[in-house]
Parts: C-alpha cells; structure tokens; sequence
C-alpha cells in the first residue's frame, strides 16, 4: 500500500515539474508546481514526517506558491510563443549548460546513494515530530536559525523601503 | 495493519462526517434567508414544504437544471479547476475536527474523528491556505475584470487574516501543550475552557474566522454593489453552487474549530461523558453539535446586522490591530507560563 502510494505521488510529482518546465503558459506552470508540491507533502506524509509535510503545504503551496501567483496574474506575461525544436539556445551556451547539469549530477547522485544506503532500515517513530523539530532547530542549530531570523528581518525592512518611500 | 473493523469505522465515520456537512449546508442556506427574514421583518422563503424545508432541495434541484455558461473570453482548463480547487480543501478540512467523545463498540474504542493525526491544528491552517488557490483563479481565468478585482481582494484578505489566525491559535497550543484538537479538548475538560483563558486569542480568532470565510463584515470579495458578485460572478449552474457549498462548508469547519480551540469541543461541563457510556457519547455529541450551531446563528446575525468594511479598513484592522495583538497575546501567554513553571 505505502509502496503503491508512493510511486503514484513520485510519478505525479514528475509529471508536474516537467508540465512546469515545458509548458508555456506561465499560469499553468504556477498550478503545476502547487500541484507537484502537493505531492511531495505526500511523499513526506508516507514517511511519517507530518509537521514537514504540513509545513510544506503550509509554506511553499500556500504562502510562497500564492505570490507566484499573484506576480504572474498581475503582469500579464503572456504565454510564449511556440518555436520550433527543443533547443532554442545558442549551440555553445547548450553545451556549457548540458556539461554542468551532468557535473551537477555527478555532485550529488553519489552522495545521495550514499546517505540514503546508510540509513538503517527501521526508524525513529517521532523522526518528523514538532518536538523533535523544535528541540533540533534551538540546541544544534541555533545559530543558523538566528541568522535566518536576522536575514528575514533584512529582507522586511527592506520591503518596506521600498514600498513606502515616505514613512 | 488494518484490519476489517477499522477500516469499516473509517469509512462510516467519513460517510457520516460528509453526509451531515452537506445536511448542515443545507440547513445553513435556509436558515439564513428565514433569519434574514426575520431580522428585516419579512417573512423569507416559505412554500416548498413545511416552513420552506424543503427550500434547499429546490435550489439544488434549480442548480442542476440551469444551463452551464462558459464565458469566451474565459481560460477554460483553469475556469474549469477553479470550483474544485475551492470546494475540495473545503470539504477535506472537517476531517481532523473530534465531533464526540469516544465510543466504545464491541469491546473496542472508536474515536469520533475521521483522523487522528499528530499534528490537527496544521493541517487545518495547511488546508485554509490552499483555499486561496481556488478563488484567485476563479478569478483570474473568468477573463473580466470584475471577477480579477474579487479574486485579487479575497486572496489579500485571506494572507492577511490567516496570520492573526495562525498566532491567536499558537496561544492555544502553548497552554495546552498540543497540536492535534483532542489533546486540547482533554486540556479543557481537566482544566475548564480555554476562553476564560485565552479571551484575546479568542476573540482575534472569532473576527479572523469572518474574514477567512469572506462573509460579512469583511465579504468585500463579493461586495455586489462595487463588484457585481466577485470571484465568481461568471460561474453558472452548478459551479456557482459549488462556491456556494464550500462557502457554507468553510462556515460549518470553522465554527466547529472554534468550538474545539475555545469552548471544550464535545465536552460536558461539569459532567463525565465516560462514565454515562453510551448517552455520554451521545451528550457529547450534541453539545458539540449545539455550540457549533451558536456561532453559526452568531454568523448570521452578524451578516445582517452590521454593515461591510471599507478595503483599506479591512486590511488596517488586520495588519495594524489583530496582528500586533496577536503577537502580545503570544508574548504574555509565554509570560505566564514561564512565571507558573
């Protein structure tokens, strides 16, 4: 059943980040990715990870994903015009990108056969837990969640200067 | 893993939940024409059946048989998704909701919930902001700009709201010390309810779940004199009634949020639902059912007794009043715990 489930949220969420990717209406790839992203919050809820799973549908899909949205609706980007052929880049530039997305590749795909074949087989029952999360991110990873804090309040003021000139 | 009586449970309970959303929609739509009746001095719709109950039947029966428009100028894949984006997380949300205390049949326990799962109050905030989806694209795909500007209002609106939602529940959770309703409701059968506690985050709660719902006073989205009908003034047949169900849905989960989050959920003061067996189960019940039926009467006296917000209002009570109160409300509730230990 879990086994099942998870090839149809794994095959879902491909289906819609190649829609993303290779579509041309900008709204429909904005739906798509909510979509895809739907399906990983799945992938997590198989894993018994809810809190990250919520979170993802809580954040990216509804957060994140809905100001995608409005930017798009509210320019106006009209949907691309069909071209012929796949590659519409410059012979070299294709190249350049294909060379790097292989190096990419052969970054991380070793290190992921690595950490995924090292995890024992069992495991922990409260892993995904809010406790667990939250005890992890105020003893072991409290500095880079400060930062986080602090980079966010950047960004707040930021906007706020810029949005209103004269406060 | 699970076995025949389990899955059997599971699925009356989800029939069960489904079943009494639609009927009490159907008793919402009616209610709220005889009590706008009332409160105007008229009379409201009552010829089909005794009183009008059969009221709701004929409206549905008239969405059915009308003819569906698809307007040209519409983009139809995303006209199309829309209801459904707005009806599905509307009809999901009720699921995490205790609607009574836990039964005992057979020898075995059955709790009066479709799913238990660890983290409830999440996966209610999780399915609220995924309900902007589908009104920004009933919006957007409709193609005129009246629908553009309803969809464009509702979705800030809901961003807006969904904050001071979110901290006035985060109060909730930190005296009780839990993320799923049940652990809170057994919180406030130990300890009494959470509104002599928590009165701020209650009250923030109560103005957000008004706003979240897009009804009055804050139903700018589909303020018919600016808007002609907002989001969905191109929808037709049964599309429009869709909006119009996941409306009342939204209406029926959030009042029964309210009831679980500030005034004991199912629980009985001063009563123990246990020890009365199976009439406990069933007191408990309908106090669940009775107070969740308060604050939907509260709703609609609210709709027609109080006159709609301005946009720039709306969005200054938000950001400028319930949001920073919300946070001071966090602030003492950590106060207060850190002084008790």
């Amino acid at each position: 059943m879990t086994t099942a489930l998870f090839y149809l949220f794994a095959a879902l969420l491909i289906g819609s980040a190649l829609f993303v990717v290779l579509n041309r209406n900008p709204m429909y790839s904005v739906v798509a990715l909510v979509f895809g992203f739907a399906n990983l919050a799945g992938i997590y809820f198989l894993l018994e990870a809810y809190f990250i799973g919520a979170l993802q549908v809580l954040v990216y899909a509804g957060a994140i994903m809905v100001l995608f949205l409005f930017v798009v609706m509210l320019l106006d980007v009209k949907p691309d015009k069909p071209r012929r052929g796949l590659v519409h880049l410059d012979r070299w530039w294709f190249a350049i990108l294909v060379v790097l997305f292989l190096g990419l590749l052969l970054g991380i795909v070793p290190g992921a056969v690595r950490l995924i074949t090292s995890v024992p087989a069992g495991h922990e029952a409260d892993i995904g837990n809010v406790e667990r999360v939250g005890q992890a991110l105020f003893t072991s990873y409290l500095l880079p969640f400060e930062v986080a804090a602090l980079l966010l309040t950047v960004a707040l003021i930021g906007t706020v200067f810029l949005a209103k000139r004269k406060i | 893993m699970i076995d025949m009586f389990e899955l059997l449970a599971i699925i009356i309970k989800v029939l069960v939940v489904f079943a009494g959303t639609l009927v009490g929609i159907m008793i919402m739509t009616l209610a709220e024409r005889r009590v706008a009746g009332f409160i105007q001095y008229r009379l409201g719709p009552n010829r089909v059946g005794f009183g009008g109950m059969l009221q709701p039947i004929a409206d549905g029966l008239k969405f059915f048989s009308k003819e569906d428009v698809i307007p040209g100028q519409a983009n139809r894949p995303l006209f199309l998704l829309a209801p459904l984006a707005v009806m599905i997380p509307a009809l999901m949300t009720f699921a995490v909701i205790p609607f009574g205390a836990p039964m005992e049949i057979a020898g075995r326990v059955v709790k009066l919930q479709v799913a238990d799962i660890n983290i409830g109050l999440l996966y209610i905030l999780a399915l609220t902001s995924i309900g902007v989806y589908g009104l920004v694209l009933a919006g957007w795909s409709a193609g005129s700009k009246y629908p553009q500007l309803g969809g464009l209002r509702s979705s800030a609106q809901l961003i807006s709201y969904e904050l001071a939602m979110g901290l006035a529940i985060i109060g909730v959770i930190m005296i009780s010390g839990g993320l799923t309703l049940n652990q809170i409701i057994a919180y406030q059968q130990e300890t009494g309810w959470n509104i002599w506690k928590q009165p701020i985050a209650a009250f923030i709660f109560l103005i957000t779940i008004y706003a979240e719902t897009n009804r009055l006073p804050f139903d700018l989205t589909e303020a018919e004199q600016e808007l002609v009908g907002g989001y969905h003034t191109e929808y037709s047949a049964f599309k429009f009634a869709m909006f119009f169900l996941s409306e009342y849905a939204n209406m029926i989960t959030a009042a029964a949020f309210m009831v679980c989050l500030f005034f004991g959920g199912w629980d009985v003061p001063f009563i123990d639902e246990a020890a009365l067996g199976g009439w406990g189960v069933l007191l408990s019940v309908a106090s669940f059912l009775g107070k969740t039926a308060f604050f939907l009467f509260l709703y609609i006296l609210v709709r027609w007794t109080l006159p709609r917000f301005r946009y720039d209002q709306l969005m200054r009570l938000g950001w400028k009043f319930l949001l920073p109160l919300a946070l001071l409300n966090v602030f003492l509730t950590g106060l207060v715990l850190a002084v008790k230990g």
